[in-house]
């Protein structure tokens, strides 16, 4: 099982209150997924020559001031971190890749969840709702958000575990299914230079967006070599930093819905997440086609 | 219970805002047998709740004012549960007897393993529609998905619009009566001859569930019966 879901804004009203709307979608996919919870979320871009990164630390009592004052000691300006529970987020003034690069270096304890302009991922083990008020997911406002309620099948149930997975910049993939070559795919990747973190399917999958992407394909391209290179069931929610897609193997087992009104495009796993938000009785709703790919993107100001 | 209004003895309001989908369940199984009770129910806020209106046998009337979860109307027994919204997995799984009514989309394995009654669509019905269906007989407005009618034995399947891939792969003796377009056959399933008797089996159930259609645009496919009877050349592929 697992349980997905996105949340895409089209209205000011919708983007102020994006946490606590998305927060009300996870726990009704609990059920589907009591083992683990994780969103990405991506709000406050970081300014021009900046970027950002989400931190998690195993450590209950990390001191976040030392890694914020490394980092100042390496590129000159790092802001305040934001804590939320084991993650924090840093805003650092140096590309992406080189802040990401820092941390990996010098601070091999910590765990990067995401790099990047605007996303930010959270993610711990344990029911959603515990999640969402221990990650506070009522205070966050933003664009566009993604969120995932793990049922572990094959691999451990651990905070790297967790999705959303992202393996590259502003990007993530959250995933309801399995993936069968997903170990032969890995060492393939990897050849490419692609790095992973964890034994887990889906982040293979995230990998080989990663790749593909970096390889110059489009977003829908990327998605759609999916279906020819991995081998599985699966329902795919990807975030970039301008939108959202969803994705369903061409069997398509597993289940999803998408539901669209003026003020905002939702997906789930299931209704149940969708009737939680605003004017659902009377959004448009249907269920995407199997082998084909949805997106919706936002004009950048 | 906490029944909201009832506007006539015979009917009965439940809102699922307020009750649980067991107590909801519980109250309808009790009127099992002709148990006396209210014979038509009305349900509000059903908001993607699964299993709503599971395992009825009596003669009642449910109406369902929203869009259901998984299995709504599972293993129904003579009653008629009306949904006015679309319908997630399984609606009307293992059907009886008694009549599903859909009146917006459905999700995959509509009617799935249903041995009797009727299971009306209004609009699509997606993947693996009526798959081992085993005397059900399913209406759909709209389309059907992929794998539709996998393994079917008894009972027909009519669809007004398209139906996609793989049709009634595997099929045994269930009819399938398609209007539109059919993206592909699956295993052992070939178009048939549509005589007289199919156009009026047709028009019967299109009848029976409101679907205003002519019953002589619509094409017939079966079983070739290549696949499930043991056939000595075959050997080496067993």
């Amino acid at each position: 099982m697992c349980g997905i879901v996105g949340l895409f804004a089209k209205s000011p009203e919708v983007e102020e209150h994006l946490g606590a709307h998305l927060g009300a979608m996870l726990v009704q996919m609990s059920s589907r997924g009591p083992d683990s919870a994780g969103v990405a979320v991506y709000r406050d871009a970081a300014p021009s020559g900046w970027s950002k990164l989400t931190l998690y630390s195993p450590n209950p009592h990390e001191h976040w001031g030392a890694v914020m004052d490394g980092l100042r000691d390496a590129f000159g300006g790092c802001d305040e971190p934001s804590i939320r529970a084991s993650h924090a987020v840093l805003v650092v003034e140096a590309d992406a890749a080189g802040a990401e690069g820092w941390v990996r270096s010098n601070r091999p304890d910590l765990r990067v969840m995401s790099a990047g302009e605007v996303i930010e991922i959270y993610k711990e083990t344990g029911l959603p709702e515990e999640f969402a008020a221990a990650f506070q997911l009522e205070d966050f406002k933003g664009t566009h958000a993604l969120g995932h309620t793990r049922m572990a099948t094959e691999s451990r149930v651990t905070t790297e575990g967790s999705h959303p997975f992202s393996t590259g910049l502003d990007l993530c993939l959250v995933h309801n299914g399995s993936l069968s070559n997903h170990n032969r795919l890995r060492e393939n990747l990897r050849r490419e230079g692609i790095e992973f973190q964890t034994e887990n399917d889906t982040e293979v999958a995230a990998g080989y967006l990663a790749w593909r992407l970096r390889e110059g394909a489009t977003l829908q391209q990327a998605l759609e070599g999916c279906l020819t290179d991995l081998d599985g069931f699966y329902t795919f929610a990807v975030g970039t930093a301008d939108g959202f897609a969803v994705l369903r193997d061409p069997i398509a087992c597993k289940p999803a819905v998408l539901a669209e009104t003026g003020d905002w495009v939702a997906m789930s796993s299931e209704w149940r997440s969708i009737a939680v938000l605003p004017g659902a009785a009377s959004a448009r709703a249907w269920e995407p086609e199997p082998g084909v790919v949805y997106a919706w993107e936002k004009s950048r100001v | 219970m906490a029944v909201v209004a009832s506007e006539t003895a015979e009917l009965e309001v439940v809102d699922l805002s307020t009750t649980s989908v067991r107590e909801l369940n519980q109250r309808l199984h009790h009127l099992a047998g002709g148990a006396p009770g209210p014979r038509g129910f009305r349900i509000l806020n059903p908001s993607g709740a699964h299993a709503l209106a599971c395992g009825l046998d009596a003669e009642i009337d449910v109406e369902i004012e929203g869009h259901v979860g998984y299995y709504c109307a599972g293993m129904n027994k003579l009653a008629t549960v009306r949904v006015h919204g679309n319908a997630s997995t399984g609606i009307a799984e293992n059907l009886m007897s008694g009549r599903v009514v859909v009146e917006g989309n459905v999700s995959q394995s509509a009617g799935a393993t249903g041995r009797g009654g009727l299971l009306v669509v209004r609009g699509d019905a997606s993947s693996r529609c009526g798959i081992s269906m085993k005397g059900i007989d399913i209406v759909v407005g709209g389309s059907v998905g992929h794998m539709s009618a996998f393994m079917a034995q008894t009972g027909c399947l009519v669809v007004c619009g398209d139906a996609g891939d793989a049709l009634g792969d595997s099929i045994y003796e269930a009819r399938l009566y398609i209007r539109g377009s059919v993206a592909g056959l699956g295993a052992d399933c070939i178009e048939k001859e549509m005589r007289e008797e199919h156009v009026t089996q047709v028009a019967g159930l299109l009848e029976a569930s409101g679907i205003d259609a002519d019953a002589s645009d619509f094409r017939r496919y079966g079983s070739a019966r290549q696949l499930y009877n043991f056939k000595i050349d075959n050997a080496g592929a067993y």
